[in-house]
């Protein structure tokens, strides 16, 4: 889950890491009243998205009233396809170096990484792949934790302007911020020291492990959920995921990797799948809610329905589906591919129930319903 | 990583719960040698016919002790589940749960690096050593999808990998063994693992991959084929998924221009493994192979 740079600096604020006074505001009055108690502003939008700057969403106010100008102005633009709904008016900042820094989760390690740079302000893939050499990395035994010697030595020789051990203690501070939110992701950019010499972080990404949402059920209210169709809704709130997709041919299938291979597939033969409906793992026994939300995206011509049974059991899956086309009767050309645990049975079933017979493969369940939607979108 | 085998004596933690009871059922009766089982509170009882222990570690200590470890865990638990079967001493641990926090299984993982014991998964549907033992949840006892041959399968996801199998078997072949590595983006066995153990399996001529967009596993699973004589095929799932969506495996995501299809399609065929179009051309490609 992402956070905005509003609901992020807090978290590093807790953690003794210096940020700007800042207020949130949505209306431009709301931004004029906070720049009358703060002094010279930075009006910044708020969305989850990078390149805010470059967008124009981001402008410095000298009087409350450019502050309102300016707001103004931000309020209501697209960023990245989003609409800006809210600014942070935060206090100007006497920039005299930017650096960056950040812990994620690296898969190659299996552990969390600590990065910095020299080179703050700029898209970290920007240095990564430009000046890799610039960018100095630290794998982090999460079990030992950061260690304030190996802080130090990732920063020893960098020209910091004498603030090395003022940098190392933010390092300190990012990692238990860190590890107490359990981040996947925790990035200061750009990291400031201010003309006075003083470290403020002036930027901050947070990205919560989706997986430890469940130990930090307040923190993630402030977080900003994924922009879900009303689809994809009813999908999040029965735990069945679901993506909408802008083809014709809907495709139900059990597993991650099986839906995906379905679309594939679908794609292959030169179809373009509608969505990706997937009822593996715990939600294999949500036949029915997966069908009417595979119905209920409009423009939909056939359906593809590939079963393959490990965890999952068929007949389950198939008990639940049919239920909901005997009660929704819907039109619908449909086409299965059913294998693995309990296919028997559902073949049996499918037989009993709806007349039918499965393709002997996904593939030739697939091409059926590439070429029923084809036909379906010519008459 | 190490494949299951049946002198390998296994216990499993969670052995009392409902998918415990059915799976471990399952592999008993395929031929995993199941030694005990862990819940802290039915220690001293005994159940599926093996001992239940209150902890790995009273496993290996008042018990018989044992080799591996498969574990029915809800996702907070498994930290501790996991830390308990590596003091224990456990060689290899099998972790099927999905969702488990990833700071979590980064700190187990560092420990069972320290201590030497190999882990598959988490989120792995498990493996199966065809006509002789398997762990977690896969249909091994289903001759329309597994059937003992000399083709090796490895898959990150369970649904597709048993899709693999049936195609390979429906083909007139059979399988030496299918290891399932899971879809998180960390993991213990990669997909370069696998296919390195499959490489060394007794009685495997081919492999089959399986992989999927996100991550650059099978990018360096292309190294380690380089290397490799037997004939290998790949299938990639996830050409026809959109960027920056999460396709329901936590690690099935494209950033930018890491983890795309094209990019893994590339290593892998410049590696001399051939891609296939959709699961279904392994068949005639088997046949090319094998004859």
């Amino acid at each position: 889950m992402n956070f905005e740079e509003f609901a992020a600096k807090p978290l590093l604020a807790v953690a003794g890491i210096s940020v700007p006074k800042s207020q949130l505001a949505t209306t431009p009055d709301q931004a004029r009243e906070a720049a009358k108690t703060i002094g010279g502003v930075v009006i910044k939008a708020q969305v989850p998205v990078g390149k805010r700057g470059k967008a124009g969403g981001i402008q410095l106010a000298s009087s409350p009233d450019e502050a309102h100008m300016h707001a103004t102005n931000i309020i209501g633009m697209e960023i990245g396809g989003l609409t800006v709904e809210k600014v942070l008016v935060e206090a100007k900042s006497n920039i005299a170096f930017e650096y960056y820094a950040a812990i994620l989760n690296d898969p190659e390690t299996k552990g969390p990484m600590l990065m910095f740079s020299t080179e703050g302000g700029m898209d970290i893939e920007e240095i990564a792949e430009n000046t890799p050499e610039k960018l100095r990395k630290h794998a982090i035994d999460i079990r030992v934790g950061l260690q304030l010697a190996d802080s130090k030595s990732l920063l020893y020789g960098l020209e910091l302007q004498g603030a090395n051990d003022k940098v190392a203690d933010v390092l300190m501070k990012l990692y238990d911020a860190y590890r107490a939110n359990d981040a996947e992701l925790l990035e200061i950019n750009p990291l400031i020291q201010t003309t006075d010499g003083d470290i403020f972080a002036l930027d901050c990404k947070f990205v919560m492990d989706d997986s430890a949402i469940k130990r930090h059920t307040e923190l993630a209210t402030h977080g900003t959920p994924e922009k879900l169709t009303p689809i994809e809704q009813v999908g999040e709130d029965n735990t069945i995921k679901y993506i909408e997709l802008d083809g014709n041919v809907a495709v139900l299938a059990n597993g991650a990797g099986l839906t995906m291979t379905t679309m594939d597939v679908v794609r292959h033969h030169g179809g373009n799948p509608a969505d990706f409906c997937e009822i593996g793992g715990e939600a294999y026994t949500k036949g029915t809610i997966a069908l009417k939300m595979v119905l209920e995206k409009p423009g939909v011509k056939s359906l593809v329905v590939n079963f393959c049974g490990a965890f999952a059991r068929c007949d389950v899956m198939m008990e639940g589906l049919l239920n909901a086309w005997e009660e929704l009767k819907p039109e619908l050309p449909v086409f299965f591919s059913i294998a693995g645990t309990g296919d028997e049975e559902a073949i049996r079933m499918l037989k009993d129930r709806l007349d039918m017979d499965p393709y002997p493969n996904m593939d030739a369940a697939s091409k059926a319903a590439v070429d029923a939607a084809n036909a379906g979108a010519i008459s | 990583m190490r494949i299951l085998r049946k002198h390998h004596r296994v216990i499993i933690q969670g052995i009392t719960g409902k998918q415990g009871t059915f799976w471990t059922e399952r592999m008993q009766e395929y031929g995993t040698q199941v030694v005990g089982g862990v819940n802290p509170k039915k220690a001293e009882t005994s159940h599926c016919n093996v001992p239940v222990y209150a902890s790995a570690i009273d496993a290996m200590k008042v018990g018989e002790g044992f080799d591996s470890s498969i574990m029915f865990i809800p996702p907070l638990s498994v930290k501790d589940a996991a830390m308990d079967a590596i003091e224990a001493g456990a060689k290899n641990i099998c972790i099927l749960t999905e969702h488990i926090p990833v700071q979590d299984v980064m700190y187990f993982m560092a420990a069972a690096k320290e201590h030497g014991t190999m882990i598959t998964g988490p989120n792995t549907a498990g493996s199966v050593t065809v006509g002789e033992c398997f762990q977690g949840f896969m249909p091994a006892f289903n001759e329309r999808i597994f059937k003992k041959g000399s083709v090796g399968v490895m898959s990150r996801s369970g649904s597709l990998g048993t899709l693999m199998c049936q195609n390979i078997v429906s083909a007139g072949y059979g399988q030496s063994a299918f290891i399932g590595i899971g879809g998180d983006p960390i993991i213990g066995t990669t997909t370069r693992d696998a296919l390195e153990a499959l490489d060394n399996f007794v009685g495997t001529e081919a492999i089959v991959m399986v992989g999927e967009i996100g991550g650059s596993m099978e990018e360096d699973a292309a190294e380690y084929a380089r290397s490799m004589n037997k004939p290998t095929f790949a299938f990639i799932a996830g050409g026809a998924a959109p960027a920056g969506k999460k396709m329901g495996h936590a690690g099935a995501i494209v950033m930018g221009n890491k983890g795309t299809y094209a990019s893994k399609k590339e290593a892998l065929e410049g590696a001399g493994v051939m891609v296939l179009d959709t699961p279904s051309h392994v068949g005639d490609a088997l046949k090319e192979a094998l004859g």
